[in-house]
């Protein structure tokens, strides 16, 4: 037969052909017997092929491009293994080989649902207070002292919000 | 709260099933939940995953749900009880198999289980008797808004909550139903029913034992998906997903009524003889009687107050359960021969099948 189909995980020749429809998207996964085996599809309408499919599209990758995320380390190699981030930030690092999996992975690229209003309002606060403080000590330093002290006050403003926030 | 007090209170899956959870015996939404500026746990280093768990246990304890809770870190559990509460479903396999700085709270009625340091930070978790996606999906909206209140979670605004794993992003919520599926299994319908779950975005599985083997004819249905809509459409999705399920499986059931009454009576009458003499049953054939018996208390055959002690034994012949309640540990031999007798004590009193409902009206 001319270009026998490779096994998605292994490259063996495929023997195991499974078809699954995500959200009107038609997913197709060849498998040699001893992946599909291993991977419990003996039974392909019972189980999820987002997982496998995650392992799938990571294998053909070019070798690991060196790429290391800042805050933990993980490199694109260890995705490839574990097919699991180290850490948040890693979704940062490694954007550009995460992006075109979430097609396929999910109904849609960009989030729709919940969003931690109070978690995001306390950072952003707590991020300008930092912020100010840095402007406070500077004006200080430099003796420019009605800059120092509208900078106290935008202090205590962002604290008082800071503190209503808290008992909200 | 110690473990046994909690096994002794009654709780949301064992003790409130009435006619309302005939079809859909449970409604889980589970979410997770990470820290920002921590490593996930299967990455995080032994202080890391430490640090991260104290904070999580401090404001998860601290959340008025979590009450006179049920607090334990996992490696103060021994086999056998991290074995039932994985039965009870309120620890996953994978933390029950985690290493230091792995642990849960549960709430008395065990309505809410928090895991921390599973594959994310947090997985929330809310269990409740029968067909009840949108109350579930509140309850546990409250509870993730205190936890927000005390703890920053790792989120971006394109991607939603970001997890350990990409296939959870976004919403990073599993909603899903625990259905029983007895006629739709007798009448080889469930094949064509995944198929057309799957092509709408839902998953099946068989809830006991692994895979898709599903013993009892109770299945797990749930969101494949988690990013581009939000949880209320999902939930929406789903519900409607599940509805039509109930309608074949009561359609399935009147067929098997219409075609052939008595080979469907004469499978629930020999389960319960066997439930009554056997000396022998593994966990799959008690599974398979149970949910036969089930099925004869939603036709009629028996009364329906016994629909709660059948959904306690599911969970009961369980083998961690069993064991458990016998405390000690035994051979699968010993086990089989324990969930008999265990059963022939619980059936000794229960009332015989009256098939009585399925004979034609006299005028
Ligand atoms: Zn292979
Ligand atoms: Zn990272």
């Amino acid at each position: 037969m001319a270009n026998p189909l490779k096994c998605d995980l292994c490259s063996k020749p495929a023997t195991v052909h499974l078809t699954q429809i995500v959200n009107n998207k038609v997913h197709k996964v060849d498998l040699c017997e001893a992946c599909a085996q291993a991977k419990g599809v003996t039974d392909p309408s019972g189980f999820s092929l987002a997982d496998l499919l995650l392992k799938a599209s990571l294998n053909p990758e070019p070798a690991a491009t060196g790429v290391r995320c800042e805050q933990c380390g993980f490199t694109q190699n260890d995705f490839k293994k574990l097919g699991r981030f180290g850490c948040p930030a890693c979704y940062d690092t490694f954007r550009s080989v995460l992006e075109p999996m979430l097609e396929n992975m999910h109904s849609g690229t960009t989030h729709a649902g919940k969003v931690p209003t109070r978690a995001l309002e306390r950072k952003s606060l707590y991020d300008r207070l930092t912020k100010l403080e840095l402007d406070l000590t500077e004006a200080i330093k430099s003796e420019r002292y009605e800059d120092a002290a509208r900078t106290r006050d935008e202090i205590n403003q962002v604290k008082q919000a800071f503190n209503q926030q808290a008992t909200r | 709260m110690t473990i046994s007090s909690l096994l002794e209170t009654p709780s949301e899956l064992t003790d409130s099933a009435s006619s309302k959870t005939a079809i859909v015996l449970m409604t889980r939404v589970r979410l997770a939940r990470n820290l920002a500026g921590f490593s996930f746990p299967g990455w995080a280093k032994a202080p890391q995953r430490e640090e991260v768990f104290a904070k999580c246990r401090d404001a998860v304890a601290a959340a008025p749900q979590m009450k006179r809770c049920f607090n334990v870190a996992i490696g103060e559990l021994s086999d056998l009880e991290r074995q039932v509460l994985v039965e009870r479903h309120l620890i996953s396999r994978e933390l029950s198999g985690a290493k230091g700085g792995a642990g849960v709270i549960i709430s008395k009625d065990q309505a809410f289980s928090v895991m921390m340091n599973e594959e994310d930070h947090l997985r929330i978790q809310v269990l409740r008797a029968g067909f009840n996606l949108k109350k579930a999906w509140s309850t546990i909206n409250d509870l993730d808004s205190t936890l927000e209140d005390h703890l920053d979670f790792a989120f971006s605004p394109t991607l939603g909550y970001l997890t350990a794993c990409p296939t959870n992003l976004g919403t990073a919520m599993r909603a899903s139903a625990m259905m029983h599926l007895p006629a739709l299994v007798i009448s080889n319908q469930m094949e064509k029913v995944v198929r057309a779950v799957n092509q709408l975005g839902m998953v099946v599985r068989g809830l006991f034992g692994e895979g898709s083997d599903a013993s009892g004819s109770i299945f797990q249905i749930s969101n494949q998906t988690t990013l581009g809509e939000s949880e209320e459409e999902i939930i929406k999705r789903l519900g409607s997903v599940l509805q039509s399920i109930v309608e074949h499986e009561l359609n399935a059931r009147a067929k098997l009524l219409e075609a052939d009454a008595g080979k469907l009576f004469d499978k629930i009458g020999r389960a319960y003889g066997i439930l009554q003499n056997s000396h022998l049953l593994s966990s799959s054939e008690a599974m398979n009687l149970l949910s036969l018996i089930r099925l004869g208390v939603d036709l009629g055959a028996f009364a329906d107050g016994n629909r709660s002690v059948i959904d306690r034994l599911f969970i009961e012949a369980q083998p961690g359960h069993l064991q458990y309640a016998q405390k000690g540990e035994f051979e699968p031999g010993q086990r089989d021969m324990l969930r008999a007798e265990r059963l022939r004590a619980e059936f000794a009193n229960f009332t015989r099948p009256d098939f009585s409902f399925n004979q034609p009206e006299k005028n």
